[in-house]
């Protein structure tokens, strides 16, 4: 038996050779907080150099130089553009969103109400479609390119075509009008008893899984086939291993980051689906909220909720990086 | 190969892609009604005059989702268009120029698809005037960074190719490369990634237009008409699931013909738009 070479003691060692793990992990972390100060950036000041004087649109067909002028001066948009980014900026890291030009209300007021709404929508359907897209997508896999899997596939390749307003309206169509007994429209208030609130969701969550199920489930799928054609696999067969402990002990760990990757990517276009969902079914949330401001073109609004959305949208790329990091040791070591 | 050896599901597809084609451009021929011509009572019921019944202020329902074939066609297409033009310019760019050109564009795009695609555009449509050409290249802008990656990938594994090499060293410029050596072999994955897109887009200008922030009235448009007769829905009324159902087939028929397709290719990259 040879002699293992010689392992330096931990102690000796430079941190980042010590801790690759940790080390791997702040820099995803200050990765995601730079990312997410670019898109502020973005955000704010990507609207300045676009075409179109705000004030004028604003305005529409009654903006004259003076009522132009004069609505620059008392929205501040006559002073440099830096200077309020800064202060905006400043306001921000502090929770405060600035005013609402068409309310003249705090805009972090109306979003922490609105916030809570939403995500309690997206957690209800992330925890309903994850674990049915995870299991459909084995069932596809274990009958592949049989009729079981057939059927999956064109099914979820409709309902990925299938705009979520359609589906929304469709549900609304069977369970309200011809059926009954679901509640339309899905009006939540403080106070309201879980069992209730519950009930009130039932339609937009539905939609929202079967939106997301078909995307969830393809990819799942996809990540399965791809680590169950891998050679180790064959091997592990050909060495006679039982099928059982070939996936628990080979397919598992490694298909384990691609289906994180996937579910976090979908948590991400939960995020987004929510939009037209509340729309739909007239839920009081932030994406109806934003929608409502984009309407009437309440610029700190948009900024605030668009900020608020991209936000959650690379926290759950970021937690997904650092899971699949977790999970699969050959991401420890960059290469 | 024949007409025989393609599935029906396929043939149904590519039938109703050109059904629509043709209704798009033969609209004000083919409509019985005009489009914003009031017909009848609100929300009529379909009879022998109107097939599918009439609107919420009684124009025909047929008339107007012809009509507004030609509109969503039109922008979705001309969005995909300008957007695939941009994305490849670009990406074909960074692929050949590599170094820091490669880099900028790059970090560019990984910035811009940071931000979901409907909120950067809510965001960019709350500033801009509201008009069609400023709908259409907020988005073909926001769905070129798509294909800006998909380019980039494909570029990338023709660019170490021996023939461009070999047309590097005789001294070829940059863009004789991109468009003689790199596109030419890059066009196959890029038609399908066109067809996802182009579906993607009708979903996209649906979904805005469902909003109130795509097409203004009194244009029909499908995600419009969506919206004008939502309120029908609680009634029992289903003008809003018709229009609703002809952007779902469209969309559909894109999606089967162009997996189909791309099955019958070799080893494509396809990425599927969503987010």
């Amino acid at each position: 038996m040879t002699e293992l070479p010689h392992k330096p003691s931990g102690s000796r060692l430079p941190f980042h050779q010590r801790f690759p793990l940790a080390i791997r992990i702040g820099e995803r972390l200050l990765l995601s907080l730079l990312l997410l100060l670019a898109v502020s950036v973005l955000i704010f000041g990507g609207i300045e150099v676009l075409p179109g004087d705000f004030a004028e649109t604003y305005l529409g067909q009654s903006a004259t130089p003076t009522a132009v002028a004069n609505i620059r001066s008392e929205l501040g948009l006559d002073r440099p553009l830096t200077v309020r980014y800064v202060e905006w900026l400043r306001a921000l890291v502090q929770g405060d969103f600035g005013t609402s030009w068409a309310s003249g209300s705090s805009v972090s007021e109306q979003i922490s109400k609105r916030l809570g709404n939403s995500l309690f929508l997206a957690f209800c359907a992330a925890v309903i479609s994850i674990p049915l897209a995870v299991g459909l997508g084995l069932v596809s896999v274990r009958y592949r390119n049989r009729i079981p899997d057939r059927l999956i596939n064109i099914v979820s390749l409709t309902a990925v075509s299938l705009p979520e307003f359609f589906v929304g309206y469709l549900l609304i169509m069977v369970f309200v009008v011809q059926i009954g007994g679901a509640a339309f429209p899905a009006t939540v208030y403080e106070g309201m008893s879980l069992p209730d609130r519950l009930n009130a969701i039932a339609l937009p969550v539905a939609t929202l899984v079967l939106v997301v199920l078909a995307h969830m489930m393809r990819m799942t799928r996809a990540a399965i086939i791809s680590v169950m054609s891998s050679a180790y696999m064959e091997t592990a067969e050909l060495k006679g291993l039982g099928k059982f402990r070939a996936i628990v002990r080979h397919a598992a760990p490694n298909a384990l980051s691609p289906i994180i990757n996937v579910v976090a990517l979908n948590l991400a276009y939960l995020v987004v689906g929510v939009v037209v969902v509340e729309v739909v079914f007239v839920y009081p949330g932030m994406g109806q909220f934003m929608v409502d401001a984009v309407t009437v073109r309440d610029l700190p609004v948009v900024q605030a909720c668009g900020l608020i959305f991209a936000a959650i949208y690379i926290l759950l790329n970021m937690l997904a990086d650092i899971l699949a990091i977790i999970a699969n040791p050959r991401l420890r070591h960059p290469r | 190969m024949t007409i025989r050896h393609i599935p029906l599901p396929i043939l149904i597809g590519i039938a109703i892609i050109l059904l629509t084609l043709i209704c798009a451009l033969f609209a004000p021929w083919i409509a019985p009604y005009g489009e914003t011509e009031v017909v009848g009572d609100v929300w009529q019921a379909p009879n022998d005059h109107f097939l599918f019944g009439l609107d919420n202020l009684g124009r025909d329902l047929l008339s107007r989702l012809i009509y507004g074939a030609r509109i969503t066609v039109f922008v979705a297409l001309s969005a995909t268009v300008i957007s695939f033009t941009l994305g490849i310019v670009l990406s074909f760019t960074a692929a050949v120029s590599k170094g820091i050109v490669d880099t900028t564009l790059s970090r560019l795009n990984d910035l811009m698809m940071s931000i979901p695609t409907l909120i950067f555009a809510l965001v960019l449509l709350t500033a801009v005037p509201q008009n069609l050409t400023t709908l259409i290249l907020v988005m073909a802008i926001l769905d070129s960074t798509r294909v800006f990656r998909l380019g980039r990938a494909v570029a990338l594994d023709v660019a170490v190719m021996d023939f461009v090499e070999a047309a590097q060293l005789r001294g070829e410029g940059t863009w004789w490369i991109i468009l003689r050596e790199i596109l030419p072999n890059t066009l196959s994955p890029l038609l399908a990634e066109f067809g996802l897109r182009f579906a993607f887009a009708i979903l996209f200008l649906s979904t805005l237009s469902f909003l109130g922030l795509g097409i203004q009235p009194p244009y029909a448009d499908w995600g419009g008409m969506v919206k004008d007769n939502k309120d029908g829905i609680i009634f029992g009324i289903s003008a809003a699931l018709i229009p609703g159902a002809a952007i779902a087939i469209l969309s559909v028929s894109v999606n089967l013909v162009v997996d189909w397709m791309m099955k019958r290719t070799s080893s494509l990259k396809g990425g599927r738009g969503d987010a």
